[in-house]
C-alpha cells in the first residue's frame, strides 16, 4: 500500500502533497519535515530506500526536487522506485512546455501548481487501486 | 504495485478531451482558467520567494483571511469559487487548515458546471476523511450524478466514490454502481470495479452478492477493467486463499499474454508490458499456490516464462524479479525454479547498483528460512554488506542475519547488532532492535555471563526507549528460572555480581529501566551472594536514592529493594539513615515507603514473613472481598456512615438528582442526600455485599500488577494474609563467587568468539582472513553444503534459556488456584457433612427409638450463611488445611449438585442397597429433569428416598416412604420444618393413612427459597406408628443452584434490565488453558449452571438467569489475557454473591 505521494524542492518545502490515508493537518507538517529530513540527508550512493518509522520511504531526485514515496512493508521498492518515474514521465508528456525546460526549479513548482488543481485529479483517479 | 500508469496513459486523453471541451465552449472558462492558475501561480510565485517559515505563515494567514471572505460572499461565482477553491487545496497541502471552505467545496461539487464540479469534487477528496460529518451532504450529488447522461459527469461521481465514500450510505449508490459494470464504456465499468474495491475495504460484507459480477470484470475485454478487478481478488485471496482456486487457471492465463506482450502497446513502460500487472498478478499466485503442490503445479510454466522474459536489465524487471523470486519460494517448491530464482537472487546481491543490492538482501532475508544454503554461497557478500556505508544496507543484512541465527553464532552476530545498535540514533531502529538483540539472547545464549552482560548492554544502550516487555521478560526469566536449579543459581548469582561491579563506577548515569532492573535483583537475590555485606549493598542503594537524575518511580523500586534487604539484616546505619532522608522527602510515595520501612523494621518478625527470599514467584493470596475490613464497615455503618455504592450507581442517581427538581429548602440538603442514599443504596446489616463490591475493583488491581512484576513489598500490605512463608531452598549450596569481568559486551567479542579457524589458503591477505574468519563464525551451523568447507556441525547446541512453556505456566497456576480453592471446599465440607453425619446418627440411634436432636444443624445454617461470602472464609481455610484435606473430593457441588447424599459409611450403604424397593418416578415426572432418586435414611420398618425434579416454574421434592416390613404401616407422617431459607408452599406435611407392606408411597413438595443462600438444609421428620410410635429425623440439603433457571431474554430486553438494576458484583477469576475461549467459558456456565447464553459479541458475552419464581440475575462476561471478567446484576443483593460462587466453582472443576 502506498501510504502517501510528496514532492519537496531541496529547501525541504512541501510542493506537493497526496495521503492515500487520513493524516491529520497538523501531523503532515511534523511528518514532511522528518521525511524530507531523512531523505535529504542521504546521499547519492547510498540506496534510494529508507527505513522511516514503521513504513518505508522510497524517494527519487530529479534536479532540484525529490518525489517521496511512503509505502509499507509489503509493498516492493523497487517498483515504487519506478512508479516515481513513471510519474514523471507523464507530467513530462502532459506539461512537456514546463517540464522540458529541465526541470528548472521555478517553472516546476509552476508545473506543480497546475498539480495542485488539475492534475492531483488524474492523479486520483488512478492512484486509489493501489 | 500497479498499473496506476498504464491507466494514467490510457485514460488521460480521454478525460482531457473531455474536460476540455466542458471548458471550452463557455469561452469564458478559457479565461477563467488562465485567470485562476495565473493567481495560484502568482500565489506559488510569492510563497517561494519567501525566506523563512515566519514569512510564509504570513501571507498564507492573509490570503486564507481574503479567501474566506470570497468565498462566503453570496455575490462569488462559481466560477470564482472554482479558483478559490484551488488555492485553498494549496494552502491545506502546506498545512494550513481552511476548514472554513468544506462546505463550499461540497457546493461546488453539487451546483458547478463539468470543471467546477470537478474541482468541487477534488477538494472534497482531500479535505474530507472517511467520517467527516459533511461527506453525508455528498451522497445526494453522487447519486444524481451517476444518474446523469452525461458520461463525464457519471465518471467523476465513481471516482469520488471510489476515493472516498461514507459506508453507511453504500447501499443508497450500490445498484447504481453494479449497473455501471454493464457499461458500454470501458472507463466507465473500470471505474465502477475500483468504487467497489473501495467498497469491499470498508464494508465486504455490503458486496458479497456481486462477486460473480467480479468475475466477469476479471474477464472483461478491455485490459484497464481486468487490471482493476485484480486488486478485489488480491484482497480477496489475501483473507481466504481457499475459495478462489478455481481462478488459478485464469490468473496464470493472463500472466501469460502480459508476459507474452499480447497487450497494446499503451501499456509498456520501457518496452516492459505491464509490469506493475504482472507484479500484481505474480502476488495472487503466490497466494494461491502457497502450501497447495496441485495448484502450484499450474503456474511453474508462467513463473519460469516471466523470469526468462525479465532479463533486459532496467530496474523495473528487477522489480519483476524480485517478485517471481518471492512467489517462487512461496509456491510449493520445484527444484528448477528455485535454481532459477537463487541465480537472480545471486545476481541482485552481487550488483554494484546500491538498489539492487538492497533487493537482494532483501529476497535473500525472505528465502534464507527455507534454504540456509543460499546463505553460505553469498557469505562473503553480506560480510560485505555488513560494513557498508550505508545504514539502511546494514540494517537489511541484520535483518538478515537476525533470521539465521542460532546456538553457534549467536555471539557474533548480537555484537554486530550491538554495534549498529551503538552508532544508531533513530529511536524506531533502537527498539526494533533492541527488541530482537534481547530475544536472540534469550533463546541462544551460550552461558550466564554472556546473557547477562547482553542484556545489561541492551539496557545500557536501549535506555528508557525499549519497550517494557524487555526488563519485564527478562525479570521474570530470572524469577522462574529455568529446569535447572543449579543454574538458576548462577544466573542469579552472576546478575547480582554485575550490577554491584555496574554500581561500582559512583558518577555513571543508567537509564531508569537499567536501574529498576538492577534494583529488583539486586533486592531479591542479594542474599545469594555471600561475600558481599548487605551493608554494602545498601549504601550502593542510599547513594543512588540521592541521585537527581533518578526519576521517582525508579527511586520506589530502589526502595522496595532496600527494604527488602533490610528485612535481611538486623540493624543497618544506612536503613536508618534512608528513613530519616525519606521522612522528610517531598515526594508522597517515597515518603510513605520510609514510613513503611521504619515501622516494619521495629517488627523484625513480621517483615521477615512479609518478605520472604525468593519469592517473587509464589502467587499472592489476596483477601479480593477486604473481608477484614467487614468490622469496620460495619463499624462505620453504626456511626451513621452512608454505605458504599458503586460508581455506577452513584453516577446514576447523580444524574437523576440532576434532572429533579430539588423540592427541598436548601437549608436541609445535607439531610436529603443522606436519606435519598439511604433509600437506594444496597443496606446490608452485614457489610457482606461491600466486601463483594470492593472485591471487583481489588481482583482487577491485583491482576493488573501481577502483570507488571512489581515489587511485592507494596502488594503485601494488602491482604490479610499476605504470603506464606516459603521454604527457602537454595542456601544450602552457595557455590563460589565468580570473578566478574566490568568490562561489558560493548568491547568487541568478535575476536575472544569461538571461531573455527577454517582451513584456508595461504595467500589469501590479512585482511580477507579476517572476514573469512567472521564468515565461518557467522554462517556456523547453517547447513553441511559439502562446497563450502568453513562450515562447521550442524546446529547442536540446544536453546539455553527455555522458557517454560506459557501453557505449563497458566496450566501451574490455575492448578495453584484450584488448590487453593480445593482446600477452602474441602474445608466447608466438614460442615455440610454435617448433614449425612446427621443422618448417620439418627440412624446409629434409631435402635433405641430415640429421637435426637440434630445437634448441627444450628450451625449447619449458620455456616451456610458464612458461604455467602466464601472469601471471608479463606482465613480460616487456610489455618486448618490439614484437617480439611480428607473430604476433598465428596464435594458436594459436584455434578449438579445432584447427589445430595453421598453414602460414605459402608455399612449402611450396603443395607440401603440391599433394599428390594427400589422407588422409581411416576411418568409425568420422569420426562422433566430430575436427580438421582438417593436414600434419605431408613429405620428398620422404612426407608426414605428422595428426588428432586427442577421444574420451570419450581423445585419439586419427591419423597418416596417405603415400607420395608411385612406389615402395614399406620398414619405415616412427613413434616418439612420451615426454615429462614426455604419456604413449601401449600402444607408442609404430607400424610399417608397406610402403607402397605412391601409399597412404596411417594409425596412432593414445591419449595421456594426465600432467602438467597448457597446451600442451606432443610429438617424434616417422618413419624410413624408400627408397634409403638416413631419418629425419625431427616434433613435435606437445597443449594442455590436448585432454583435457578435460564431466562429467556434478548438482548435489548438484557440492555434494559442490566441498566435498572442496581446491585452488582464484579470478579475477574482465572481459566484453566482448556477452557480459554470464551465460548468454551460460556458453554460451561450454560451447562453446569442453567444460565440462558443471551448473546456474545467479540470477547463479550451476556448470559441470564432467574431465581424462582421470578429474581432475574444478569452476568456479563468478558476474556481478557486468561481472565475471565464476570460482572453480576441482579435486584437482589445477596443473588449475585452467590452465583459468583457458582461460577468460579464450575469454572475450576472443568
Amino acid at each position: 500500500m502506498i501510504k502517501f505521494f510528496l514532492m519537496v524542492n531541496k529547501q525541504g518545502q512541501t510542493r506537493l502533497s497526496r495521503y492515500y490515508e487520513h493524516v491529520e493537518i497538523n501531523k503532515r507538517t511534523v511528518l514532511e519535515a522528518e521525511v524530507i529530513k531523512n531523505c535529504l540527508s542521504r546521499s547519492k550512493d547510498e540506496c534510494s530506500f529508507v527505513e522511516y518509522k514503521d513504513f518505508k520511504l522510497v524517494y527519487r531526485q530529479y534536479a532540484a526536487l525529490f518525489i517521496v514515496v511512503g509505502i509499507d512493508q509489503t509493498e516492493n521498492e523497487m517498483a515504487v522506485y519506478e512508479l516515481i518515474h513513471n510519474f514523471v514521465e507523464v507530467l513530462d508528456k502532459y506539461f512537456s512546455r514546463v517540464v522540458s525546460e529541465t526541470l528548472n526549479l521555478l517553472q516546476n513548482i509552476f508545473s506543480l501548481s497546475k498539480l495542485g488543481g488539475s492534475v492531483i485529479s488524474e492523479n486520483k483517479s488512478k492512484e486509489k487501486n493501489i | 504495485m500497479s498499473d496506476v500508469v498504464e491507466r494514467t496513459l490510457s485514460a488521460l486523453p480521454g478525460l482531457l478531451g473531455q474536460h476540455d471541451p466542458g471548458a471550452g465552449p463557455g469561452g469564458a472558462g478559457g479565461p477563467g482558467r488562465v485567470s485562476a492558475s495565473s493567481r495560484l501561480g502568482s500565489l506559488i510565485r510569492s510563497i517561494t520567494a519567501l525566506t523563512s517559515k515566519h514569512e510564509e505563515e504570513k501571507l498564507i494567514q492573509q490570503e486564507l483571511t481574503s479567501l474566506k471572505a470570497t468565498v462566503s460572499a453570496p455575490s462569488t461565482t462559481l466560477r470564482l469559487m472554482k479558483e478559490c477553491m484551488v488555492r485553498l487545496i494549496y494552502c491545506e497541502m502546506l498545512g494550513y487548515e481552511s476548514s472554513f471552505g468544506y462546505i463550499h467545496a461540497i457546493k461546488l461539487a453539487q451546483q458547478g458546471n463539468l470543471l467546477e464540479k470537478r474541482v468541487g469534487y477534488l477538494a472534497v477528496s482531500l479535505f474530507l476523511h472517511e467520517n467527516h460529518e459533511l461527506l453525508l451532504l455528498l451522497v445526494n450529488t453522487v447519486v444524481k450524478d451517476l444518474q446523469s447522461t452525461n458520461l463525464v459527469e457519471v465518471c467523476m461521481a465513481l471516482t469520488v466514490v471510489s476515493q472516498i465514500f461514507p459506508r453507511e450510505m453504500i447501499p443508497a449508490v450500490l445498484p447504481l454502481i453494479e449497473d455501471k459494470l454493464q457499461h458500454s464504456k470501458e472507463i466507465i465499468r473500470r471505474k465502477a470495479v475500483q468504487a467497489l474495491y473501495k467498497f469491499y475495504l470498508i464494508a465486504p460484507n455490503q458486496v458479497q452478492h456481486i462477486h460473480d459480477k467480479f468475475r466477469k470484470a476479471l474477464c472483461d475485454r478491455d485490459a484497464g477493467v481486468m487490471a482493476a478487478s485484480l486488486h478485489i481478488y488480491l484482497q480477496m485471496i489475501k483473507e481466504n486463499s481457499s475459495g478462489y482456486k478455481d481462478l488459478t487457471g485464469s490468473f496464470v492465463t493472463i500472466l501469460k499474454q502480459v508476459v507474452g506482450g499480447k497487450l497494446s502497446a499503451d501499456f509498456n513502460y520501457h518496452s516492459v508490458p505491464a509490469p506493475w500487472l504482472q507484479i500484481q498478478l505474480l502476488r495472487i499466485l503466490g497466494l494461491l499456490g502457497k502450501d497447495d503442490p496441485r495448484t502450484s503445479e499450474l503456474m511453474y510454466d508462467v513463473l519460469d516464462e516471466s523470469l526468462r522474459r525479465a532479463e533486459i536489465n532496467h530496474n523495473i524487471t528487477y522489480a519483476i524479479l524480485f517478485e517471481c523470486v518471492q512467489t517462487i519460494y512461496t509456491i510449493h517448491p520445484k527444484s528448477e525454479l528455485l535454481e532459477k530464482a537463487a541465480k537472480c537472487i545471486g545476481k541482485f546481491v552481487l550488483s554494484p547498483k546500491i538498489n539492487l543490492k538492497y533487493l537482494g538482501l532483501k529476497a535473500l532475508t525472505y528465502v534464507i528460512q527455507q534454504d540456509p544454503n543460499l546463505a553460505l554461497q553469498h557469505q562473503m557478500t553480506i560480510i560485505e554488506c555488513l560494513d557498508h556505508p550505508d545504514p539502511i544496507i546494514k540494517r537489511e543484512t541484520l535483518e538478515l542475519l537476525y533470521r539465521i541465527t542460532n546456538g553457534q553464532n549467536v555471539i557474533v552476530i548480537v555484537q554486530k547488532m550491538l554495534d549498529y545498535l551503538k552508532e544508531s540514533q533513530e529511536e524506531y531502529a533502537i527498539i526494533s532492535l533492541v527488541g530482537k538483540i534481547a530475544e536472540l539472547a534469550e533463546k541462544y545464549a551460550p552461558n550466564n555471563e554472556w546473557f547477562i552482560q547482553t542484556m545489561n548492554a541492551v539496557f545500557s544502550v536501549g535506555g528508557d526507549v525499549v519497550h517494557s516487555d524487555i526488563p519485564n521478560n527478562f525479570l521474570r526469566l530470572l524469577a522462574e528460572g529455568f529446569d535447572d536449579e543449579k543454574e538458576d543459581h548462577q544466573l542469579r548469582v552472576y546478575a547480582v555480581q554485575s550490577y554491584l561491579a555496574l554500581l561500582e563506577e559512583e558518577d555513571k548515569l543508567y537509564p531508569q529501566k537499567f536501574l529498576q532492573v538492577m534494583s529488583w535483583v539486586l533486592g531479591e537475590y542479594f542474599s545469594l551472594v555471600t561475600d558481599v555485606d548487605p551493608e554494602v549493598i545498601l549504601t550502593k542503594l542510599h547513594s543512588l536514592l540521592k541521585k537527581s537524575f533518578v526519576t521517582s518511580e525508579t527511586k520506589a523500586w530502589i526502595m522496595a529493594a532496600a527494604t527488602k534487604i533490610a528485612s535481611h539484616t538486623s540493624c543497618s546505619k544506612t536503613v536508618d539513615e534512608i528513613i530519616q532522608e525519606l521522612s522528610s522527602s517531598l515526594d508522597t510515595c517515597l515518603r510513605q515507603y520510609a514510613f513503611e520501612l521504619k515501622h516494619l523494621c521495629e517488627d523484625k518478625a513480621l517483615m521477615k514473613t512479609l518478605l520472604p527470599f525468593d519469592a517473587s514467584c509464589s502467587d499472592l493470596v489476596v483477601d479480593a472481598s477486604l473481608s477484614f475490613l467487614d468490622g469496620f464497615v460495619a463499624e462505620g455503618l453504626a456511626h451513621g456512615a452512608a454505605p458504599y455504592k458503586p460508581h455506577h450507581q452513584r453516577q446514576e442517581e447523580k444524574l437523576s438528582q440532576e434532572k429533579a427538581l430539588n423540592f427541598e429548602p436548601y437549608g436541609l440538603s445535607f439531610a436529603s442526600s443522606v436519606s435519598s442514599s439511604g433509600v437506594t443504596g444496597r443496606q446490608s446489616p452485614t457489610g457482606l455485599s461491600f466486601g463483594s463490591d470492593i472485591s471487583g475493583n481489588s481482583a482487577e488491581t491485583g491482576h493488573k500488577e501481577t502483570n507488571t512484576l512489581k515489587l511485592e513489598g507494596v502488594r503485601k500490605l494488602w491482604g490479610k494474609e499476605g504470603y506464606l512463608p516459603k521454604k527457602e531452598n537454595k542456601t544450602g549450596k552457595e557455590n563460589e563467587p565468580q570473578p566478574v569481568p566490568c568490562g561489558s559486551l560493548l568491547a568487541g567479542q568478535v575476536g575472544e568468539a569461538p571461531a573455527l579457524q577454517p582451513e584456508q589458503g595461504a595467500s589469501l591477505s590479512e585482511e580477507d582472513k579476517e572476514k573469512q574468519q567472521l564468515a565461518s563464525t557467522l554462517f556456523i551451523g547453517l547447513g553441511s553444503s559439502a562446497g563450502v568447507s568453513l562450515m562447521g556441525k550442524a546446529d547442536t547446541a540446544t536453546q539455553k534459556f527455555k522458557r517454560k512453556s506459557k501453557i505449563t505456566e497458566t496450566q501451574q497456576l490455575s492448578e495453584e488456584a484450584s488448590d487453593f480453592q480445593n482446600s477452602a471446599a474441602s474445608n466447608f465440607d466438614p460442615l455440610l457433612d454435617t448433614i449425612p453425619v446427621n443422618v448417620e446418627d439418627s440412624e446409629g440411634s434409631m435402635h433405641t427409638g430415640l429421637r435426637k436432636g440434630s445437634p448441627s444443624s444450628s450451625d449447619t445454617v449458620e455456616d451456610n450463611l458464612a458461604f455467602e461470602t466464601p472469601q471471608s472464609l479463606r482465613k480460616s481455610v487456610l489455618d486448618d488445611r490439614i484437617s480439611a484435606n480428607r473430604l476433598s473430593q465428596s464435594s458436594l457441588f459436584a455434578d449438579n449438585n445432584i447427589e445430595i447424599f453421598q453414602p460414605s459409611s459402608s455399612a449402611q450403604c450396603e443395607s440401603a442397597s440391599e433394599t428390594p424397593l427400589v422407588p422409581s418416578l411416576p411418568e409425568e415426572l420422569e420426562e422433566l429433569p430430575h436427580s438421582k432418586v438417593v436414600g434419605l435414611c431408613q429405620s428398620d420398618a422404612l426407608a426414605l428416598h428422595l428426588c428432586k425434579v427442577w421444574t420451570d416454574e419450581s423445585l419439586l421434592l419427591i419423597v418416596f416412604v417405603s415400607n420395608k416390613t411385612t406389615a402395614a404401616l399406620h398414619a405415616v407422617n412427613l413434616v418439612f420444618e420451615e426454615t429462614e431459607h426455604f419456604q413449601i408452599l401449600e402444607s408442609a406435611t404430607s400424610h399417608f393413612p397406610v402403607i402397605e407392606a412391601q409399597s412404596v408411597e411417594h409425596c412432593q413438595k414445591c419449595v421456594r427459597m426465600n432467602k438467597v443462600c448457597t446451600q442451606a438444609v432443610l429438617p424434616a421428620s417422618v413419624g410413624y406408628q408400627s408397634e409403638m410410635e416413631t419418629c425419625l429425623e431427616f434433613s435435606v440439603t437445597l443449594s442455590l443452584m436448585d432454583f435457578i433457571r435460564p431466562m429467556e431474554m434478548t438482548t435489548e430486553d438484557f440492555g434494559k434490565l442490566w441498566l435498572s438494576l442496581s446491585n452488582d458484583v464484579k470478579q475477574n477469576i482465572k481459566m484453566s488453558p482448556c477452557q480459554d475461549s470464551l465460548s468454551a467459558a460460556l458453554d460451561t456456565l450454560q451447562q453446569k449452571l442453567k444460565l440462558h447464553r443471551v448473546d456474545v459479541i467479540g470477547n463479550e458475552g451476556i448470559l441470564a438467569c432467574q431465581l424462582l419464581p421470578c429474581v432475574p440475575c444478569l452476568l456479563h462476561c468478558r476474556t481478557h489475557s486468561g481472565m475471565l471478567a464476570l460482572w453480576f446484576r441482579s435486584p437482589c443483593a445477596a443473588l449475585p454473591d452467590g452465583l459468583l460462587y457458582q461460577c468460579q466453582k464450575v469454572m475450576e472443576e472443568s
